[in-house]
C-alpha cells in the first residue's frame, strides 16, 4: 500500500532556495482529502497536507506527520450525551480518532480504565485533588493499547496482511495482541537478551518473534531497515501519525471522568514523547469541538534519570535535544533519541508546565508508595511518574487544591523484578500457634480476638 | 556501518557556516544532503550520516555544540 519512489522536482528559480527533493507521499493539491471527519495528513512543521496513505514523514521538509481532522464538522455532530451512550472503550471517541463510521475495528476493549482519587497519596504529599489515571488494567496491561487500537484498525483498512513493531515489552505484547484478534500477521523485533518473563507475555499470542542479537543501536538500525524494505505495517513507523492519535484517549476519558474539565495539572512518564504531546492534543481538541470549555493543563513530563534527554533539554532551558544512551531500569521508558522530544518541550513552554527524573531507586520507591497507599501496582513506568509527582509536590509545584492527575501507564507485574528485591520477605514460621504468636507480634497491631 | 537521518536547523549566522562541511571532515563520517530550504536568515536540511555509531554520536554533538538544532526524522524504532 506504499506510494513508489516519484522523481525530482526540477530545479528551482534563482533565490527561491530550494533543493530538491525526493518525492514520496501524496502530496494533496487540493489540500486534503476529507474522509469523514479526517481531512489527511499534516506536516507539523511546514503545514504540508497529504491524502491518508501510511506515510510519516513529509516529503518537502521530513517533518513528522500527524491527522488533520476537520473540527467544526466534529463540532456540529459530537455531544457528551452521545459518548456517554457509547462503548465503554477508546471507540466511544470515534469521532475523535482516524477512523470512519464504517470501518471495522481492531478492539480488545481498551480503554475507560479508572480514575482513582488517590486521598491516601494525596493526604501524604499535601495534594487534597490527586487522581490516578490507572491504566495498568487495559487487555495487555498497558497504555500502549491505546495506540495500537488505532494503528491496527488503520492497517486492516490500509489492506496490509503483516502488523509488526520493535519493542521492549508493552509495546510488542499489544501489537501481538491486536494482531492476534485481527488474525493478521504479526511480527516483533526484541533484543535477544530480553527477560524471559516479557518473552512469554509476547510468545503467548503466537506472533512471529524475532530477536536480534546486537545493542540497542544496532536493533533501532535494523528494525528502521526492515521497516523500509518489507512494506508492513510497523505501528510506530509508517503508522506512526495514525498509532499516536490513541493516546489522545488518556485525555479524552480524564476529562470526561472528571465531569467534562480538564485538571490543572498532569504527570505524565515519557519515552519518545508521542503519549505527552497527545494527551496535551487531546484536552486541545476537546475544548476545540466544544466539549470542555478551557483547554490544557500545565503539562509534567516524567522520566527515568537514566534516560532523560528531554528532561535534560528543559532543565538547561534549551529546545535542543541531545541523545542518550539509556541506562535505567524503566526499560518501557528507555528513548534515548525521542521522535517528539522537541514537541515536549514545546508543549512545557506553552502551558508553564515542568519536568522532572527520579533515579531508579526512587522508581522503586514510586512503585511501592503507590502500591502500599492506593492498590495500585505499577510497572517501573508508574514508579516514574508516582516519584516524579512526589517530587514536584515536595518543591511546592502544585496548589493543594488543584486537581493533579498522574498517569500510570503498565502494570507491575510486567517488571516484578524491579521491585522484588526492595521488598520485605514473608514472616516463615513453623505451623503452631506460639510460633506465630512470636512472630507477628511488633508487626502489626494485631491481637487475638480470643485468648 | 549504521545510516541515521537526521534534520538540522540554522538560525542566524548559522546558516553561512559551513557546519555540515566541517562534521564530514572533523568525523570519519560521510554526509548525504538530501534535501532542505535555505534562507538569508535561516534553513534547515535533512542529511544522512553514514559511519560507526558512535562516531555519529559525536559528530551530532559537535552539531548542537555549534547551535544547530538536530531532530531525528524517526527517534529510536525499538519502543517500550
Amino acid at each position: 500500500m506504499r506510494e513508489g519512489v516519484g522523481t525530482s522536482a526540477p530545479p528551482s528559480p534563482p533565490g527561491s532556495g530550494r533543493f530538491f527533493v525526493v518525492r514520496r507521499g501524496t502530496r494533496s493539491e487540493g489540500g486534503g482529502t476529507t474522509v469523514g471527519y479526517i481531512k489527511g495528513l499534516v506536516c507539523r512543521e511546514c503545514g504540508e497536507v497529504y491524502d491518508l496513505s501510511p506515510i510519516h514523514v513529509c516529503d518537502l521538509c521530513f517533518g513528522p506527520l500527524e491527522v488533520a481532522y476537520d473540527y467544526a464538522a466534529i463540532r456540529a455532530d459530537i455531544s457528551r450525551e452521545e459518548i456517554m451512550r457509547g462503548p465503554q472503550t477508546v471507540w466511544r471517541y470515534r469521532k475523535l480518532l482516524p477512523v470512519t463510521d464504517d470501518q471495522p475495528l481492531v478492539d480488545i476493549q481498551t480503554g475507560c480504565t479508572p480514575l482513582l482519587k488517590a486521598d491516601n497519596l494525596g493526604k501524604l504529599l499535601g495534594l487534597r485533588n490527586l487522581y490516578i489515571k490507572n491504566d495498568t488494567v487495559n487487555p495487555s496491561f498497558s497504555f500502549k493499547d491505546r495506540p495500537v487500537t488505532v494503528a491496527a484498525t488503520v492497517a486492516r483498512a490500509f489492506g496490509f496482511d503483516t502488523i509488526a513493531c520493535a519493542s521492549t515489552g508493552n509495546l510488542a505484547a499489544s501489537v501481538a495482541a491486536h494482531g492476534a484478534k485481527a488474525q493478521m500477521h504479526c511480527v516483533v523485533f526484541i533484543p535477544s537478551d530480553l527477560e524471559p518473563s516479557k518473552i512469554t507475555n509476547i510468545s503467548v499470542y503466537d506472533p512471529t518473534l524475532v530477536a536480534i542479537r546486537g545493542n540497542y543501536d544496532d536493533v533501532n538500525r535494523l528494525c528502521a531497515e526492515i521497516a523500509d524494505r518489507y512494506g508492513w505495517a510497523f505501528v510506530n513507523i509508517n503508522l506512526r501519525p495514525y498509532y499516536a492519535e490513541g493516546s489522545k484517549t488518556l485525555a479524552f476519558e480524564v476529562a470526561e471522568q472528571l465531569g467534562w474539565r480538564a485538571p490543572d495539572s498532569v504527570v505524565v512518564p515519557t519515552a519518545s514523547g508521542a503519549m505527552f504531546t497527545k494527551i496535551a492534543r487531546g484536552f486541545e481538541e476537546l475544548a476545540e469541538v466544544g466539549l470542555i470549555s478551557r483547554a490544557v493543563p500545565r503539562m509534567g513530563l516524567a522520566q527515568a534519570a537514566g534516560c532523560a534527554p528531554i528532561v535534560a533539554a528543559h532543565e538547561a532551558n534549551s529546545m535542543t535535544i541531545r541523545p542518550v544512551k539509556p541506562s535505567t531500569i524503566a526499560k518501557s521508558l528507555a528513548i534515548g533519541n525521542p521522535a517528539d522530544g522537541y514537541y515536549c518541550l514545546k508543549e512545557i513552554k506553552a502551558t508553564n508546565g515542568f519536568a522532572g527524573s527520579v533515579t531508579d531507586d526512587e522508581i522503586v520507591e514510586g512503585m511501592k508508595l503507590l502500591a502500599r497507599t492506593e492498590g495500585v501496582f505499577a510497572e517501573t513506568a508508574g514508579g516514574v511518574s508516582v516519584g516524579v509527582l512526589k517530587k514536584l509536590a515536595e518543591a511546592g509545584v502544585f496548589d493543594p487544591d488543584e486537581t493533579v492527575v498522574c498517569y500510570v501507564t503498565g502494570n507491575g507485574l510486567k517488571t516484578p523484578e524491579a521491585v522484588a528485591p526492595a521488598l520485605a520477605a514473608p514472616l516463615t514460621i513453623e505451623a503452631n500457634m506460639a510460633e506465630f504468636d512470636r512472630a507477628i507480634k511488633g508487626v502489626q497491631d494485631i491481637q487475638p480476638v480470643l485468648a | 556501518m549504521a545510516k541515521r537521518r537526521i534534520r538540522l536547523f540554522f538560525n542566524g549566522d548559522l546558516v553561512t557556516e559551513p557546519v555540515v562541511y566541517t562534521m564530514g571532515h572533523k568525523f570519519d563520517v560521510v554526509t548525504n544532503i538530501r534535501g532542505g530550504e535555505v534562507f538569508a536568515n535561516n534553513g534547515w536540511l535533512y542529511i544522512e550520516v553514514t559511519g560507526e555509531d558512535d562516531e555519529i554520536d559525536r559528530a551530532v554533538e559537535w552539531v548542537i555544540d555549534q547551535g544547530v538544532r538536530v531532530d531525528p526524522v524517526e527517534g529510536d524504532i525499538i519502543a517500550g
